[in-house]
């Protein structure tokens, strides 16, 4: 069980994996994760979207960013190694329908998380339309997939070394101006970016969906670490998400406690690959 | 509070052991009740606070006996109607006081599947020893024959011996059963039914056994090997245990039986989401259900710095909101991550929390501070969104509530600040929801409890559930009565 099949590097830290899982294949839908744990003792549990699964192999696919210690020591696996826990699949699916037109907005790793949500609606036979963001060219990942799904594909880096030089608001805005507008936009990656995503759709009335991250531990809605603020109300984004109107989650204290453990982390391992990135965007932002 | 070593007290229980075995006559009841009540030996609060090792250290055999000596074998035995198994509690202790422990703890094992636990977490201070003649005589329930110490004594002996005979499993029926969930409710399915030559596998959302016995009660109150032993024994009868498998998700409840050919399941799953009280600030950084903060310390062993991969949030001042055992839990775990000050601030007085009497003195006696008549009304944060204190209120003893308890009332206009760093909720827990959301026609109450008839029957035929999932957050020997009664049910249905 959760044997690995296949092994491939997207970029310079981001991998794709094929693992062996049949009960999570066959039951997931797009929208849901898995945790993995690589050590049943000292191991900790780390929550991966299911970026693809193939029932009649029984196999899923995930993909990830190594960002700490967990993240690595997976990377660092190979094909016919094991992980040894394999939970999932958890949280609610994305609600899949046709809705017309929608634009999905994907940064970084959340390029993952969004692909079995474009296939979906490319499937229910919406329009859609991709918006991809990275750093630079070498940290664009799934850009074939993508493009072969897709009706219409924008792909921007901040430093303009591929596609538009611009954050991915900036499209988005531009989608939104369109008439008819858009009916639904989904927007996954990190959260400044999806709290300035929702910021660039609001005005439009433009109902917008994101995909939290929060920290983890069941997955199974018994410990309520996952919590956050939506709406006024106390979410757990586990068993009620992850995903969530962007218009109504509080992303100011989601990206705080997302920092919760920071100073406690062991810097060597638990180094904050993630914050670098949002103070990065942080700062390209304001 | 003066610390008796455990050397003292074995000393003591040698001698009076040796004068009581120098006479003759058999004990009359006066002489009985002159025995004094063994002291459970413990570690040193000193020590222990800066380890997780188990604090009660256990009985000497001389002390096992001299407290068994204490009973009266009372006729009508009203400790057994305290007890919710039933166990013929005079019945062992007799055994227990001649020297046949072996013996003692095979009368135990006719009622309770898991003696080594509930001896340890039993409330037994409102359950058997409440009823205890002794204690009755001598006016206090401290003074009850200590029913539970004896039975984890015995508990311990007998595994510890190697002569814990397996019980005998009659012949393969080709009926099969699922286990949903792997605390005591379930542990005890599995058991039971397996005994009858069905074939049972249980599923554990996490990937250890245990249900709250691994991730919620701590080391220091339950070593996680005697649950590992109770586990063993099942993986030893045959019983197939299948981790990281979520029922409702990895598989629907439905599925079990319309494709995968269970003849019967039984939803143990506990209770489930952490209650929060609604105030403000409660989403700041440094504010945890006690079920996050327990699982990552036991289940995650985040105490072990340096070794476990799994963060905990260390803070000098913390409060721990609640009276009960989740949080003194807590409250004890957090001494034993470091923390320089921990509060326990609780609405009523002492006398209503729920907490075992013994977690309450033993959180005293490692320093933790109480706070009684008093509540949180907000929790204030820093500019990085991190708690920094919280605002309290003085309440007062009302009239009685419902419940019999006289009902706390906030004092108005009583409002302080508290300084701490983090803040520990621990008023409670609601249902699960995962099971119920996901099967068609599953009934439950408004809460979201499961609802079952007095078979352990829920609302869909062949479907039946028992401990926390039905109870609320109960106990450990109650999830292993309601696991017992619904194992009968399936076994006779299963005939
Ligand atoms: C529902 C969900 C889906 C996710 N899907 C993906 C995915 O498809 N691909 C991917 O690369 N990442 C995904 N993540 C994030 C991923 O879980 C974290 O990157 C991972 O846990 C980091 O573990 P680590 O030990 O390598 O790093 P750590 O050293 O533990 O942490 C590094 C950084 O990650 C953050 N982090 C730590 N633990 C978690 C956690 N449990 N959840 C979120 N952030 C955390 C820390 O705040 C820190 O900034 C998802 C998270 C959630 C909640
Ligand atoms: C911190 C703490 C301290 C306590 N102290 C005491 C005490 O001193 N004395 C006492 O008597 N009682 C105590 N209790 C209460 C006692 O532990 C519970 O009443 C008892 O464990 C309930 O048993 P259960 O079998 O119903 O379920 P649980 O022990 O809750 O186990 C349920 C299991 O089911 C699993 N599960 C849930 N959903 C699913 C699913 N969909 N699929 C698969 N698996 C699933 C869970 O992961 C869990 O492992 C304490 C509880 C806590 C939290
Ligand atoms: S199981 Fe609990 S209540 Fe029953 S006799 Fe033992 S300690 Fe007392
Ligand atoms: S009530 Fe007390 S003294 Fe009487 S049989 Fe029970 S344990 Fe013994
Ligand atoms: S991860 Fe524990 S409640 Fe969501």
């Amino acid at each position: 069980m959760n044997r690995i099949l296949a092994k491939t590097q997207l970029s310079d830290d981001v991998y794709m994996m094929r693992l062996d899982a049949p009960h999570i294949a066959r039951e997931r839908l797009p929208g849901q994760f898995v945790i993995l744990q690589l050590d049943n003792d000292y191991g900790e549990r780390i929550p991966l979207t299911i970026a693809d699964a193939d029932p009649a192999e029984g196999s899923l696919t995930i993909i990830f960013q190594a960002v700490g210690k967990t993240t690595h020591n997976l990377a660092d696996k190979a094909v016919g190694e094991s992980v040894v826990s394999v939970l999932g699949p958890l949280g609610q699916p994305t609600h899949i329908e046709k809705f017309g037109t929608v634009v999905c907005v994907g940064g970084g790793i959340g390029v993952a998380p969004l692909h079995p949500i474009v296939k979906g609606m490319k499937q229910a036979g919406n329009r859609v339309i991709v918006i991809v963001g990275a750093r630079n060219r070498k940290l664009v990942i799934l850009e074939e997939q993508m493009r072969a799904l897709a009706d219409e594909f924008i792909v921007c880096t901040d430093d303009g070394s591929y596609g538009r030089k611009a954050l991915v608001t900036e499209p988005l805005k531009e989608v939104c101006a369109r008439i008819p507008k858009p009916e639904l936009a989904v927007a996954i990656g990190p959260p400044v970016m999806m709290k300035f995503c929702a910021e660039a759709t609001r005005p439009f009335g433009v109902h917008t969906l994101v995909s939290l991250n929060t920290i983890m531990i069941d997955g199974t809605g018994m410990c309520g670490g996952c919590r956050v603020t939506v709406g006024g109300q106390t979410k757990f984004v586990c068993v009620d998400g992850p995903e969530f109107d962007g218009h109504k989650v509080d992303f100011d204290n989601m990206m705080q406690r997302l920092k919760a453990y920071r100073k406690h982390e062991d810097t060597a391992h638990h180094q904050c690959h993630l914050d670098a990135e949002i103070q990065a965007k942080e700062r390209s932002l304001s | 509070m003066s610390h008796i070593t455990p050397e003292a007290l074995a000393e003591a229980a040698h001698r009076e052991l040796d004068a009581i075995l120098k006479k003759t006559a058999p004990l009359t009841p006066k002489e009985r009740i002159a025995i004094p009540v063994q002291d459970m030996p413990t570690q040193d609060p000193e020590v222990r606070r800066k380890n997780v090792q188990e604090v009660a250290l256990g009985y000497t055999p001389e002390q096992a006996r001299l407290e068994s000596m204490r009973c009266l074998q009372c006729r009508n035995a009203p400790c057994v109607q305290g007890c919710p198994v039933r166990i013929d509690i005079p019945g062992f202790l007799k055994a227990a006081a001649a020297g046949d422990f072996l013996g003692a703890c095979a009368v135990i094992k006719k009622n309770s599947l898991l003696p080594a636990v509930c001896g340890r977490v039993c409330p037994q201070e409102v359950q058997c020893q409440e009823h205890c003649t002794v204690g009755k005589s001598l006016k206090s329930v401290d003074k009850a024959v200590s029913i539970g110490r004896v039975e984890r004594y015995v508990a311990d002996l007998e595994r510890d011996s190697g002569k814990a005979v397996s019980p005998v499993i009659k012949p393969a029926t080709g009926k099969k059963v699922a286990v949903i969930g792997s605390g005591p409710a379930s542990v005890t399915v599995a058991a039971d039914v397996r005994r009858e030559g069905h074939q049972v596998v249980m599923f554990e959302a996490f990937h250890k056994p245990g249900g709250v016995l691994v991730y919620g009660i701590p080391e220091f109150r339950l070593p996680k090997a005697i649950v590992q032993k109770e586990i063993d024994a099942l993986l030893a009868m045959g019983v197939e245990i299948k981790t990281n498998f979520v029922i409702g998700r990895t598989r629907k409840l439905k599925a079990l039986i319309e494709e995968d050919g269970f003849d019967a399941v039984f939803i143990g799953t506990g209770a489930g989401l952490p209650k929060f009280m609604n105030i403000e600030g409660e989403n700041l950084v440094g504010v945890f259900a006690a079920n996050e903060y327990l699982t990552r310390a036991n289940l995650m062993k985040a105490y072990d710095f340096g070794r476990a991969d799994t963060p905990i949030y260390r803070a000098g001042r913390v409060a721990i909101l609640g009276g009960g055992n989740v949080a003194m839990d807590a409250a004890r775990t957090a001494v034993r991550l470091g923390a320089a000050e921990v509060h326990v601030i609780y609405r009523r007085t002492e006398v209503e929390m729920p907490a075992r009497v013994e977690e309450i003195a033993h959180a005293k006696e490692e320093g933790v501070i109480f706070h009684l008549l008093e509540n949180v009304s907000r929790v204030m944060g820093d500019e990085n969104g991190c708690v920094k204190a919280v605002e309290c209120l003085r309440y007062e003893l009302g009239e009685p509530d419902a419940s019999g308890r006289r009902r706390p009332v906030e004092i108005k206009g009583s409002e302080f600040i508290r300084d701490v760093e983090a803040v520990i909720v621990a008023i409670g827990n609601d249902s699960n929801p995962l099971i119920p959301r996901t099967t068609e026609g599953l009934k439950t109450t408004k809460w979201g409890n499961i609802i079952v008839d007095e078979t352990g029957k829920t609302s869909i035929d062949g479907v039946y559930a028992g401990g926390d999932i039905v109870l609320g957050a109960a106990t450990v020997i109650l999830a292993m009565g309601e696991g017992r009664r619904a194992a009968a049910s399936i076994n006779e249905r299963l005939k």
